[in-house]
């Protein structure tokens, strides 16, 4: 063991014992870090990736608030059962503009990564204000007061805004026009103008087309509420990519 | 020059380190011996994993991605193995089953069965969401155990539903009719669309105020037949609902008929095709027509 007595000339220099600190601190921060510089090769090349319309954010800043993501996860693993279930399963590039991500390990509810246009408008109603009326079997709680409560929506441009600061490539455009682009998608009576500049900026960010549902989401045309936004982000989930240029087999999709 | 250190503890018999602060000495005790091993053996392992799996990113040569590992271990691939080996296993059946008639599935018991437990599991998963477990329905949501059918209850009909949907947006072939909000829009007034409802009712020969009724029929005559029909028996082709049966599937009380009339009952089935492949869809089919009310 005479190799492990040296530990003494270490130990009697301060000025080495400093030395070989950093160095094995620096092994450990170089593993923790490094790869981090290297996300994008983690991210897949999709096509139809967007950023998500403020409607869409606004439901999902709801989502967060009611801790949905508690009993709900958004990914589906790859799996055989999973996939059977669910449908494809979860890409990197799908979450990529989750701030934060809404992954899990646990799950209450099913999974909600491609929950998007499965089910109709009025079900998700149905079922949110009371989810026993669908599923008899169901412990959700129920989220009746969504449908009471108007989005409040002022301060949606400044999502937009932090979200750009952390990498979404949300443009001035879309920053600007946060407001109209929300109401244009949510109400019924809005003009076709700015709905049709409302799909024009977010299918180009997508590269693809038909990625964005306007409607009234919540079966009350008279105003904008929680239930919306909620609606309107759900019907979205999972539903952005297009799997049918996605080469599942090509060596850098490969994890 | 350790040697010249060593001392060893009278009190515990273990050799100290030297060290001395305040006349304390410091006792050299060793790691376990098992303890130790077992942590070198951790670093050892962590080298041979790197090397079997997935593991280093970025090293030139390797075109931005990750080193692969020499036992190519991919969860993707597996998993798009295991699928494509599910497929196959139910390769032949689902091919059969694709062509199949409906007579050819009754007469086939293997097919029938094949099909019945696909469609079953795919129901559960999917369907029984909203149309209710076995297909019983609710409010607002079509019993599929029954034989009342607002578009078609045949198996190419119930598959066409199926794969399309009903006023699903995005799906040129879905089935699509709508009926207008006529309150809300003021198509009628309130007292006209009271009327309507007093007139709906007699259909099922319930209760209503006659002379209101009879002011009723006249605009139930210019707003309603052309797709509820003269007889107000409904019509498939729109999948408008038969008014002089008890089956109501928005509630058939005065006052939600007087919701329906007022703000229009367009509901939405999302299509299938896509989400669901092509055996599964029929599967459904053949499950759903087998549910009691398939024609």
């Amino acid at each position: 063991m005479g190799l492990f007595q040296k530990h003494q000339a270490l130990e009697r220099h301060s000025l080495l014992l400093t030395v070989g600190i950093l160095v094995v601190v620096a092994i450990g921060g170089l593993v923790e870090i490094a790869p981090l510089f290297y996300l994008e090769n983690t991210i897949e090349k999709v096509q139809g990736m967007r950023p998500y319309t403020p409607l869409e954010l606004a439901g999902r800043n709801i989502y967060i608030r009611e801790g949905c993501y508690t009993c709900h996860s958004q990914m589906v693993r790859p799996l055989r059962d999973e996939v059977e279930r669910y449908g494809h399963y979860s890409l990197a590039a799908e979450s990529m503009y989750d701030h934060p991500f809404q992954w899990g390990s646990k799950r209450t509810g099913p999974d909600l990564a491609r929950v998007g246009r499965k089910y109709s408008n009025e079900w998700h109603l149905d079922h949110m204000t009371n989810p026993r009326s669908v599923v008899p079997e169901s412990i959700m709680p129920p989220y009746a007061f969504l449908s009471d409560n108007t989005l409040h929506f002022d301060d949606i441009a400044d999502h937009l805004k932090t979200l750009r600061f952390e990498g979404v490539p949300y443009t001035d455009d879309m920053i600007e026009n946060a407001k109209t682009d929300l109401i244009a998608q949510v109400d019924p009576d809005a003009d076709y103008d700015s709905q049709d500049a409302l799909v024009a900026r977010y299918e180009e960010a997508s590269g693809r087309k038909g990625t964005i549902t306007i409607g009234d989401f919540d079966s009350d045309r008279t105003r904008i509420t929680e239930m919306d936004a909620v609606i309107a982000y759900l019907q979205m989930t999972g539903t952005l990519v297009d799997f049918s240029t996605y080469e599942a087999d090509d060596l850098s999709n490969r994890r | 020059m350790s040697d010249e250190n060593t001392e060893y503890d009278p009190h515990s018999g273990v050799e100290t380190t030297g060290h001395s602060w305040d006349g304390i000495k410091e006792l050299n005790n060793p790691l376990p011996r098992w303890w130790l091993i077992v942590w070198y053996a951790t670093i050892f392992w962590a080298v041979i994993y790197m090397i079997l799996m997935p593991a280093w990113p970025a090293l030139p040569g390797l075109g931005g991605t990750n080193t692969p590992g020499l036992l190519g271990k991919s969860d993707r691939a597996e998993v798009t193995k295991e699928v494509s080996a599910m497929r196959t296993e139910r390769g032949v059946a689902s091919q059969k089953l694709m062509s199949a008639s409906l007579v050819e599935i009754q007469n086939d018991l293997n097919l029938q069965q094949f099909a019945m437990a696909m469609g079953e599991s795919a129901f559960g998963d999917n369907c029984a969401t909203c149309h209710g477990s076995g297909g019983r329905g609710a409010k607002g949501y079509p019993m599929l155990a029954d034989d009342v059918w607002l578009w078609d209850g045949t198996l190419d009909g119930i598959e066409q539903t199926i794969r399309h949907g009903i006023r699903h947006d995005s799906d040129d072939l879905t089935r699509m009719s709508a009926m207008p909000a006529f309150g809300r829009d003021n198509l009628l007034t309130s007292t006209q669309i009271d009327d309507l409802v007093q007139h709906v009712l007699s259909f099922s020969d319930r209760q209503s105020n006659a002379d209101s009724a009879a002011r009723g029929s006249v605009l139930f005559a210019s707003q309603c037949v052309s797709c509820h029909g003269a007889d107000a028996k409904g019509s498939r082709l729109v999948g408008a609902p038969n008014l002089t049966d008890a089956e109501w599937l928005f509630g058939g009380e005065p006052a939600d008929i007087r919701a329906t009339v007022t703000n229009a009952r367009n509901a939405h089935m999302p299509a299938w095709q896509g989400r669901l492949d092509d055996p599964t869809v029929k599967a459904l089919a053949v499950y759903v027509h087998s549910l009691g009310g398939g024609e």
